[in-house]
């Protein structure tokens, strides 16, 4: 076979020669290091969009935003590994287009990337609410390191933070508000803080913990707006109220970029839809991240999730796909969220659980809840409770049975709930 | 600066220049050195960062915190000399420090 004639999708040993990824973030940046760590000879060319290498995003709203971390320590590889691992890396610049036919990618810059294999993992943004006055000064979500660099210097005692949407994000950043001595107000519209991820009793546990810190927490709130003329002053409040800010945080969940990928004829729904593989409705175009609409093994449902291991997870499973390796393991969904002193742990999604357990005393700020259906373990929220984290990802992966009285019952060990589970 | 030695689980041995202030995990990550995941990037929350301190080490590394001692309670392959990578800060004084990483993280 001559060059010539070769296919265009395997080279002369059958192993695809070059694998673009459009994403440089978790998902993207773990797919380029698994193809090379499992041996991936060709070459991979790495595009983001953000003048940074891959980095970690988790600290962005924690320690990093309270001005604990310098910026080159999240990054996830130092400057020098790409160079070494022969990964090109291109910052700074988007893709702007995907031809499946040609197997190219057009990018903002005009350059044309050919490729055999295609990794997505272009993430998601932060939604924004169509209100007036959001594109005021002041008002900012909080994704990117250029986000958290901006919202530092607002990051002043004394300064008055509103933070709209009591998720992860925005609690987490109340937090360190109200540590860095800012007076903070958190305004959500459900009537409960972390409505999405977790259920009642991990929602009114927070709530009482910011509010000891001393940030006026508001629940079942709905905005009008922003005021302000050019910089933001203050959020106006359905029912007339403004509540005074110098600034606001909006953190009201993310969009899948996905946009590229429908335009291009892959198949979406709300995200890019991918099998166990992360493969795509195309054979040689996978996606992962935040942006991979992916089947959830644990509970014969597909799904979005926004996560570091989701990130991790999907990188791997393309790079194993892309080089024809057995995939890894596939572990049940888990999260992180630091506030104040606490660590909530979670594994598992715990949407459709029909009965709730607490073990331990939320008053002593150590204490967990599993969520089960059917008598079965599918999800638990473990607050300075690693062993409930540890055992309860086994547990959760296993689909396991537990006895309720057991699990209230402190006197007995994670491990001996763990060992006597059935599955 | 402080020299960290890795050894990985077949022997093989991989010196680098730490720096004080950082961890041994990120010290590792920096350093491309294999067998250490550290998925949650240092949070303590995910317990793939493990490493066995040498023993001659055992005094000046210290011990786990209560957080840190029950991730790895639940970890594979515990062993006396077990730590999170990412929860052991470089100092001067732990110039010369022999970590083993362990077969899998996972």
């Amino acid at each position: 076979m001559t060059p010539g004639i070769r296919s265009r999708d395997e080279g002369m040993s059958g192993a695809p020669q070059r694998v673009v990824i459009i994403g440089a973030g978790q998902a993207g940046g773990q797919a380029a290091y698994s193809l090379r760590l499992g041996g991936f000879a060709g070459g991979i060319t790495l595009v983001g969009d953000e003048a940074a290498p891959p980095y970690q995003r988790p600290p962005l709203s924690k320690a990093y935003l309270k001005g604990e971390l310098e910026a080159e320590r999240l990054f996830l590889k130092p400057l020098e590994y790409y160079a070494e691992h022969d990964i090109a890396l291109i910052t700074g610049d988007a893709a702007t287009a995907i031809s499946l036919g040609d197997h190219a990618v057009t990018l903002a810059s005009g350059r044309t990337l050919a490729w055999d294999k295609l990794v997505i993992a272009t993430g998601a943004r932060p939604r924004k609410l169509a209100l007036p006055g959001a594109d005021l000064q002041g008002v900012s979500e909080l994704r990117t390191l250029a986000d958290v660099d901006r919202i530092r210097r607002a990051a002043i005692a004394g300064a008055r933070l509103v933070v709209v949407g009591a998720g992860y994000i925005g609690l987490e950043a109340a937090a360190v508000g109200a540590q860095l001595g800012m007076k903070v107000t958190v305004l959500e519209a459900m009537p409960q803080v972390l409505s999405r991820v977790a259920g009642p009793e991990i929602g009114a546990f927070y709530t009482r913990i910011h509010r000891e810190a001393g940030t006026d927490v508001r629940l079942g709130v709905r905005i009008d707006g922003f005021e302000g003329i050019g910089t933001v002053s203050g959020v106006r409040l359905a029912d007339g109220e403004i509540v005074p800010a110098d600034f606001v945080l909006v953190g009201v969940g993310v969009l899948p970029n996905l946009e590229l990928a429908l335009e291009a004829g892959l198949v979406c729904g709300n995200g890019i839809v991918v099998d166990e593989a992360m493969r795509t409705s195309h054979r040689h175009v996978f996606a992962a991240g935040d942006v991979a609409w992916r089947p959830l093994v644990h509970y014969g449902r597909e799904g979005r999730l926004e996560s570091v291991h989701n990130a991790i997870e999907g990188g791997k499973l393309a790079a194993a796909a892309i080089l024809g390796m057995p995939p890894p393991q596939v572990e049940a969904p888990w999260f992180w969220s630091d506030q104040f002193d606490l660590k909530l742990q979670t594994v598992g999604l715990w949407t459709g659980a029909d009965q709730t357990v607490v073990r331990g005393d939320p008053g002593t700020r150590a204490f967990s809840v599993f969520y089960l259906k059917e008598g079965r373990v599918i999800a638990v929220d473990a607050v300075n409770s690693p062993p409930e984290f540890v055992v309860g990802k086994k547990l959760v992966a296993a689909k396991a049975k537990v006895a309720p009285g057991e699990l209230v019952d402190k006197s007995i060990s994670m491990k001996d709930i763990g060992a006597r589970a059935s599955g | 600066m402080p020299k960290i030695t890795y050894v990985d689980a077949s022997g093989t041995e991989r010196t680098v220049e730490g720096k004080t202030g950082m961890t041994v995990m990120e010290t590792a990550i920096k350093h491309n050195v294999p067998g250490i995941d550290a998925d949650c990037g240092g949070a303590c929350a995910c317990a793939t960062c493990h490493v066995y301190v040498d023993p001659a080490f055992g005094d000046k590394v210290g011990k786990p915190s209560a957080m840190e001692q029950s991730m790895l309670d639940f970890a594979e392959n515990v062993r006396e000399t077990s730590r999170l990578s990412c929860q052991i800060k470089i100092r001067d004084d732990l110039d010369g420090l022999r970590v083993t990483t362990p077969e899998s993280q996972h």
